[in-house]
């Protein structure tokens, strides 16, 4: 494990609490409503917050409060980006990303100026003022700003949740570009499902100051006894490859682990890695596979637990050869098909929604 | 009209003691209002309130306690005689003290309103940026404090050209040694010598007007 923290802070009524550890590269994405100490928590890991714990990263302390070491933030490899804009205002944009870039000594650089700069599109931002940019381009540029100092651990906290919609979809892709290309682990906050969805490799839940589960995205998302799986649009992530593409009928077939999807056609090359969601609602369950449906997503699946999920309605943990799966059906449907933990069903997936 | 000799001494002891003043009290002021604009200490108010002092007391209270304070008896003067085998009072060092005690809260109010205006957020950003807790403050705050900074400095250097009680209490008016311009004009008015007060009150009314002048339009611009 790259990064293994333990923290303990009170702070007036509230208390956080939170064993953690992140593997070494991908994006963790930390999940929770307002006010549950997702903040505070990755304000302890940039030592902004003075917690009683440890901190370990790469194999670095960086705090032991057992024997009162503390690593103060500015001697922290980490990169930070905040959830406003948080350029100096007094620096143009080329002076906001060399003030953390030139205090890096040259031999602990692992990234390039002008390739990160290309990397993120701000080339031609360079020499504006941060006055003069979007909140879209703001967020870019401290982006770019926090992998400057070539960090061990990049902290984001909520980095879209102060952006409108069209930002928004503005700096996805170079999120999402990142994180193929990262090799360094991400602590990632929101509170948003479609983040997760879109970004997230590793997901840990907090609530009220504490973690309450942690794990794989798909294993987290799956998991019953979290309000997570019930919530609308309860649902799992499928990571998958483009394979082929199918002009007579337009459509998109993708290989997942379990087997073979396929959705309305789309301009992806082959061979690309993608995301696509299932959402619970959207599959239905069979005995028999039955060929005459119009569905044409149907996955032999093994059910794995059945718990109830809002009344007359029943949410179902399926394991489709590998890959967990959600589904919501009706109490009623439950009972005249006889589900039990244990039988083969036949999974018909009416939609899949790729990310 | 022209031919009147102007008598430059306490033009230039005023200006000297500005200028001293005006950099002692920000060399002092920063760090004082820096822990105002950051402390949650219950002593803070305290503080405020001591700091804000010479806004409301009458010159002539204030220069009669420093009076008391830096004569020969007092704790500071005493002190002072001790180490140094000099006065304070009736001299210019006893001048600047008290300048800068008097001129305190026109340092100390515009730099904290600034400190408290940047707010900790930047200096935590430049802290993850890799920069140590002084190189926050020259590379970040006082960059952003400029218009604070030059407010205090403006402020101070003009209150002190124009303050005439708490000197004429602890300077006196020796000639070349205390008595700086305000009390050389009371005491021309005294001599009824009204042709030397008019060049050299009008040329305060001017300094006082232009100073003033250049800090709002410094502030429009940068606020």
């Amino acid at each position: 494990m790259a990064v293994r923290g333990q923290f303990h802070l009170q702070q007036g009524h509230f208390v956080l609490d939170v064993n953690f550890h992140l593997p070494d590269q991908g994006i963790t994405a930390v999940f929770g409503p307002s006010g549950c100490g997702k903040t505070t928590l990755i304000r302890c890991v940039a030592g902004l917050e003075r917690a009683l714990g440890f901190l370990k990263v790469n194999g670095h302390c960086w705090q032991d409060e057992s024997r009162h070491f503390f690593l103060p933030t500015y001697q922290r490899a980490l990169g930070y980006v905040f959830q406003e804009a948080s350029l100096f205002p007094h620096l143009s944009v080329v002076k906001n990303l060399e003030y953390g870039f030139h205090r890096i000594p040259p031999q602990q650089r692992y990234v390039i100026f002008e390739e990160v700069v290309t990397f993120l599109g701000i080339t031609s931002l360079l020499y504006r003022k941060p006055e003069c940019l979007s909140g879209g381009e703001r967020q870019r540029v401290a982006l770019a700003r926090a992998l400057l100092t070539s960090p061990q651990l990049l902290l984001m906290d909520e980095p879209l949740a102060a952006l409108d919609a069209d930002s928004k979809a503005e700096i996805l892709p170079y999120l999402e570009k990142l994180h193929e290309q990262l090799a360094i682990p991400v602590l990632y906050i929101t509170h948003t499902m479609l983040e997760v969805m879109h970004l997230a490799d590793t997901l840990l839940v907090i609530e009220q100051g504490r973690v309450v589960s942690s794990g794989a995205l798909t294993a987290v998302l799956t998991q019953l006894d979290l309000p997570l799986a019930h919530t609308y649009d309860a649902g799992v992530v499928i990571e998958a490859k483009v394979v082929e593409h199918d002009e007579y009928f337009h459509l998109t077939y993708l290989n997942y682990s379990g087997g073979r999807l396929s959705l309305r056609r789309e301009n992806l090359p082959l061979g690309q890695k993608v995301r696509v969601v299932v959402n619970a609602k959207d599959v239905s369950l069979a005995i028999e596979n039955e060929v005459s449906s119009s569905i044409l997503n149907i996955f032999p699946t093994t059910i794995l637990e059945i718990v109830e999920d809002s009344p007359g309605q029943i949410m179902i943990k399926l394991d489709a050869r590998g890959t967990l799966l959600l589904a919501r059906i009706t109490k009623k449907s439950m009972v005249l098909l006889k589900l039990q933990i244990g039988m083969l069903v036949y999974a018909r997936v009416k939609s899949v929604a790729l990310l | 009209m022209f031919d009147i000799a102007i008598d430059w001494t306490p033009i230039v002891l005023s200006l000297r003691l500005a200028t001293v003043t005006t950099l002692i009290l920000l060399f002092l002021g920063t760090p004082l209002a820096w822990w105002l604009a950051h402390t949650s200490c219950w002593c803070k108010t305290l503080i405020e309130a001591v700091v804000a002092l010479p806004l409301v007391l009458p010159p002539t209270v204030l220069g009669f306690y420093l009076l008391l304070t830096l004569g020969p008896y007092g704790l500071v003067g005493g002190l002072w005689l001790l180490l140094t085998g000099g006065h304070l009072a009736f001299t210019f060092t006893g001048l600047v003290i008290g300048s800068v005690i008097f001129s305190l809260p026109f340092v100390v109010h515009p730099l904290q309103n600034a400190f408290q205006t940047i707010g900790k957020r930047p200096l935590e950003v430049a802290a993850t940026l890799r920069a140590a807790p002084l190189d926050r403050f020259f590379t970040v705050v006082v960059p952003l404090a400029r218009p604070g900074f030059l407010t205090a400095a403006i402020l101070t250097f003009a209150h002190t050209i124009g303050e005439f009680g708490v000197v004429l209490m602890i300077g006196g008016s020796i000639p070349g040694k205390t008595q700086v311009l305000s009390i050389s004009i009371y005491e021309q008015v005294e001599r009824l010598e009204f042709q030397q007060v008019h060049w050299l009150a009008g040329a305060l009314l001017l300094f006082s007007f232009l100073s003033l002048l250049i800090l709002y339009s410094i502030n429009k611009r940068l606020y």
